[in-house]
């Protein structure tokens, strides 16, 4: 039995759970008497609800109960709500459309929801379903982003001109002035695709009232199942937050896309009262694809002005965010908080201004979704950089040297002040995996084989680890952003930990376990890492933001610290020496200077058997909590180097090599971090490649399955070459700056910027499959490369 | 899913008599099409007869220059087959790139071939190959038998029972993968015997697999993909949505039609 350290690549702990079948997620979670939801969903766009006749359905055979908007205002339930307050630049809030968790008087995107259904069975709350009669006064949909602004149809009618807000940060006038003086200004028209997040496992709950203690039980996919049941109680108003139980178990991936607290869970809880049994409710794909919160969707006009030296000199970005039908549980914050304080990218940028539009559309809310207003900020700073490099006829490596942050602490002109970095060291040690020297060679071997090969930089920032109460506070967040933990000694020495952070692919079993065998000296095995389940953990603020190391884990050492003082204290006793005198290393307390020691799992059956310390002074037991707000944002940095091969025959871009080094602060367990940045590389590559949630006019979503949506796989994805460089987080105690999103924040612009060298045009957009590259090298000419 | 009657016969004369009987029957052969059709309620068929259990439907042989394959054969199986491997390797090829592993294990080639999915694979190779599909009734060749999307020849209760192809050394298929449903976006078999060119398209056209026949035209002069340089066939007639236009994909023809020669002229 050994110790596992920090630092070290163990195996995960979870995986023999979920490697073997044995994974409990909610779709397996079977409670006495359960009956089924179906949603009837909304097929038009944009439509009246002239009426809902239920009567033919009711009487169909299995048939619980059908509920309605009409059923909901009866129970005077709460709208969903978005948590983060925006003020516009009139200094008005936000403009928040009625969100109900079943339509009242519209509907407002395909899939909206009209009605649940109540069944024995599923089939046969799906046949109900299809015999409810429902008279829509179809309206026009407002399915563009781009002209909704203008559309005389209001998504919401007392909200005018489609716009939720119009916020700005940055000065101003400062930038005008750096325009003013600029020797270049670079421009570009970006879009940002939008995206479908497609976790493996659909969402999912199950309801359950117990009217013996009139308290609900919620099981649901969720990413914060503390945040779920306050937003149930305090706004939804479903019950007082003693009295709801929210249970998040194994959760199949989330991606952003189960923070969220959607309609389906809000009705499952809500409705298990009406019809006195557990409601239960599983998503088919068909129904991810409508209704879970998409990603991204914006439309950027971005500038550069630079000096006669090439040094940036401002950046202006206009941008106009979709924000879908209704705005989502953090929709807000995405765009804006999220979004305009990264621009600043890895670079000395003395003026700054963002303005951006935040517009309602009949279509799916749009939310966070792995890296959440982080990756479009990044696409639009490292699309310009590349951009103005080549414009200036600079090498884009040394034109991102010039002009990266190199001094620490660096307050930014939009908020930021990052604490910590090594911008070049990851530059020059991604350019030296990659072999950058050697480009030109393989360059011209790809174009013997008839093929254009490009390279590109993504030098990406983020800001992790969200974030100190105050400031987010200050800026809008409903909720404070710390994180809670408890460490619970058992007495025969082995350790439970219950924290707030919910693991959901994470690997949190292994590493939360890894720091305490580090820190205690006890094998990993002894270590169980209890979460997501609001009976059990005392509370916490979820996984979302990479913030479950940089955070969650802080908050473990907090109550780790207090477990080992306490059990100092007792060692003690046990060893007739003063508290002072008492040294802790590898799971054995020592009298310092001296043989004499006790190893941990003595100190704590002792702390429970209580008959050697004097229990007037140290209470019996050794179980501790802590809640940790951090000081600041964490800011993981780095550099990917993407190279892409391309047949100009048929426009298919082939990854040719990918090399991502990133300085992620300390890390606890490399195979683990290294996983995190490729399924972000991989999804990253997915925005940039292949995909793109599509509506046509009418608002219908064309691409509502796999047959039409592509993901990225395996095949289209080489093996990637890893480093890192450390620069230590100071403001957390393990030093900690995250990577759950580190690889889909750099990747689109990494690709695109190689694409575009290989094509020699910079109007890509994305996704770039096979049929845009093409139509770009008819529209652009024929790329001569090829025939050099 | 709604509700079905399901029957497993073991005789095809037994499977065509229920599908003939029922009101609105529809034969199971693998169901790599027909169960999520079914899953998604998009298809409310009566009677679902599985050929699955029916002796004989699967089944590799050689005669002569004749390579016959039961219509109940798995993807898998032929892509395997060391005699489709020897005898027609270009068979084995198509084979091995249907769908992915789950799809190559379950589907058939019969069930690939009746439901003429205009982006199918198999059809491409009856049509290249100007194989015979042979039914419970009759025998019917490959140029007769694909009419349009999800369309073929075959009579109500009419089953196939087995394809004979003729084998054919020079012969390659080269598909280009739509991007997200990884089925052909364009899929062009070709074929050279010493009496016939054959170049046979699926994916691209509106109205399903067919024959480039100004390619065969030129080919028959001389056999090579050099021959096809610059060819494409008319954009009007070829598939146009959000994955790509119907410029791209008669272009996308040209190409794979091209790259399908140099491979079957090499072979």
């Amino acid at each position: 039995m050994t110790v596992t350290r920090i630092g070290e690549a163990v195996r995960r702990k979870e995986d023999h759970r979920f490697i073997t079948g044995k994974g409990q997620y909610t779709d397996d979670i079977f409670r006495p008497r359960q009956a089924h939801a179906y949603f009837l969903r909304s097929p038009h766009a944009h439509a009246r609800i002239r009426s809902i006749d239920t009567a033919e359905a009711l009487a169909m055979p299995g048939v619980v109960a059908i509920l309605t908007g009409k059923e909901l205002a009866e129970d005077k339930l709460g709208d969903l709500i978005c948590g983060w307050m925006i003020h516009d630049i009139h200094g008005q809030p936000m403009k928040m459309g009625s969100h109900p968790a079943l339509a009242k008087e519209k509907v407002r995107y395909v899939g909206d929801h009209v009605a649940v259904v109540i069944a024995e069975q599923l089939d046969q709350a799906k046949d109900a379903a299809a015999a409810i009669a429902v008279d829509y006064d179809v309206l026009p949909a407002v399915a563009e982003l781009a002209g909704a602004t203008d559309s005389a149809t209001l998504v919401h009618d007392e909200i005018p001109g489609n716009l939720a807000f119009e916020w700005h940060l940055g000065d101003a006038a400062a930038t005008e002035r750096a325009f003013a003086e600029a020797r270049h200004v670079t421009t570009l028209e970006i879009v940002n695709n939008r995206l479908i997040p497609n976790a493996m496992e659909p969402r999912a709950a199950i309801g359950e009232y117990d009217s013996g203690n009139d308290a609900y039980t919620l099981w649901t996919t969720s990413q914060n199942p503390h945040v779920a049941r306050l937003v149930l109680s305090a706004f939804v108003g479903i019950a007082p937050e003693h009295k709801l139980r929210v249970i998040a178990p194994d959760v199949g991936g989330g991606f952003g896309s189960k923070i969220f607290i959607y309609a389906e869970e809000t009705v499952c809880a809500w409705a298990s009262k009406r019809v006195g049994r557990p409601v239960k409710w599983t998503g088919d794909r068909s129904e991810a694809f409508l209704s879970d919160a998409h990603g991204r969707d914006h439309i950027t006009t971005a500038e550069l002005a630079m000096d006669e030296r090439g040094k940036i000199l401002g950046l202006r970005v206009k941008t106009r965010a979709n924000m879908g039908a209704y705005l989502s549980t953090f929709a807000s914050s995405i765009p804006t908080y999220l979004y305009a304080p990264l621009l600043s990218g890895q670079y000395d940028i003395p003026a700054i201004h963002a303005a951006v539009e935040a517009v309602y559309t009949t279509t799916a809310p749009v939310d966070a979704y792995r890296g959440a207003g982080r990756p479009e900020a990044t696409f639009v700073i490292e699309r310009l950089m590349e951009v103005a490099a080549r414009e200036l006829g600079v090498d884009p490596a040394d034109f991102r040297k010039r002009n990266f942050v190199r001094k620490f602490p660096h307050q930014t002109p939009v908020i930021m002040a990052y604490d910590t970095g090594d911008y070049r060291a990851s530059l020059d040690k991604a350019m030296k995996i990659a072999d950058v020297k050697g480009f030109g060679r393989r360059r011209r071997h790809s174009a013997r084989q008839g093929k254009l090969r490009g390279l590109g930089y993504s030098c990406y920032i983020e800001a992790c680890g969200i974030a100190p109460s105050q400031a987010v506070g200050s800026l809008g967040a409903g909720v404070g952003l710390w994180e809670s933990a408890e460490v619970r000694v058992n007495p025969t020495g082995n350790v439970e930990i219950l924290t707030g952070s919910h693991s959901h692919g994470q690997g949190h079993e292994t590493t939360f376990a890894q720091l305490v065998s580090d820190r205690l000296g006890i094998p990993i095995e002894q270590v169980t890492v209890v979460h997501g389940d609001t009976d059990k953990v005392q509370f916490g603020m979820g996984t979302y933001g990479s913030r479950s190391g940089a955070v969650g884990m802080s908050a473990i050492v907090k109550a780790l610290d207090k477990v080992e003082a306490k059990a100092k204290k007792i060692a003690s006793h046990l060893l007739e020496a003063s508290v002072a005198d008492i040294e802790f290393r590898d799971g054995q307390f020592t009298v310092a200077g001296t043989d004499r020691s006790i190893d941990f799992a003595s100190v704590a059956l002792n702390a429970y058997v209580a008959h050697k310390f004097p229990t007037s002074e140290i209470e019996p037991g050794l179980k501790e909590g802590a809640f940790y707000d951090p000081v600041n944002f964490t800011f993981p940095a780095g550099t990917h180097i993407c190279e892409v091969e391309i047949d100009p025959e048929t426009g298919k871009t082939t990854i040719a090599s990918w090399t991502a080094v990133d300085d992620f602060g300390v890390v606890i367990n490399p195979m683990i971090v290294e996983g995190q940045v490729h399924g972000g590389i991989a999804q990253g590559v997915g925005q940039a490649l292949m995909e793109a949630a599509s509506y046509d006019r009418d608002g219908q979503l064309v691409t509502g399955s796999f047959m039409d949506y592509a993901m990225p796989r395996a095949e289209d994805l080489p093996s990637f070459q890893m480093g890192f460089t450390q620069t230590r987080c100071p403001s957390n105690p393990l030093g900690i700056k995250g990577c759950g999103e580190a690889g889909a924040i750099a990747a689109p612009p990494a690709v695109i910027n190689a694409i575009t060298d290989a094509l020699g045009t910079e109007a890509v957009p994305m996704p770039a499959t096979p049929s845009t590259v093409w139509e770009v090298m008819r529209a652009f000419g024929p790329a001569a490369r090829a025939a050099e | 899913m709604f509700a079905f009657t399901y029957h497993r016969p073991s005789s095809v004369r037994r499977a065509a008599a229920l599908v003939a009987s029922a009101e609105d029957g529809k034969l199971l052969a693998g169901g790599q099409t027909l169960l999520p059709t079914l899953k998604l309620r998009l298809a409310a068929p009566g009677d679902l007869v599985d050929l699955g259990a029916v002796p004989d439907l699967s089944g590799i042989s050689l005669a002569g220059r004749t390579l016959t394959i039961g219509a109940m054969t798995r993807h898998a199986e032929v892509a395997a087959s060391p005699v489709v491997r020897a005898a027609l390797p270009a068979l084995a090829d198509l084979a091995a790139v249907i769908g992915d592993p789950q799809v190559r294990n379950r589907g058939t080639l019969g069930g690939s071939v009746a439901n003429n999915d205009p982006s199918a694979d198999y059809p491409a190779a009856c049509l290249g190959l100007g194989a015979t599909i042979i039914t419970n009734q009759r025998r019917i060749e490959a140029d007769d038998f694909f009419l349009g999307l999800f369309e073929t020849a075959l009579e109500p209760g009419e089953i196939i029972t087995r394809i004979a192809f003729p084998a054919v050394k020079k012969a390659a298929y080269v598909k280009f993968r739509h991007p997200a449903s990884r089925f052909a976006m364009v899929g062009v078999f070709a074929a050279k015997r010493t009496s016939d060119i054959r170049v046979a398209v699926t994916g691209a056209s509106q109205n399903g697999v067919f024959r480039w026949q100004e390619a065969e035209q030129a080919l028959r002069r001389r056999f090579a993909g050099k021959t096809l340089d610059g060819m494409s066939p008319p954009a009007d007639d070829m598939v146009s949505d959000i994955h790509g236009s119907g410029e791209y994909r008669a272009h996308l023809v040209g190409v794979i039609a091209r790259r399908a020669v140099e491979a079957a002229a090499d072979a």
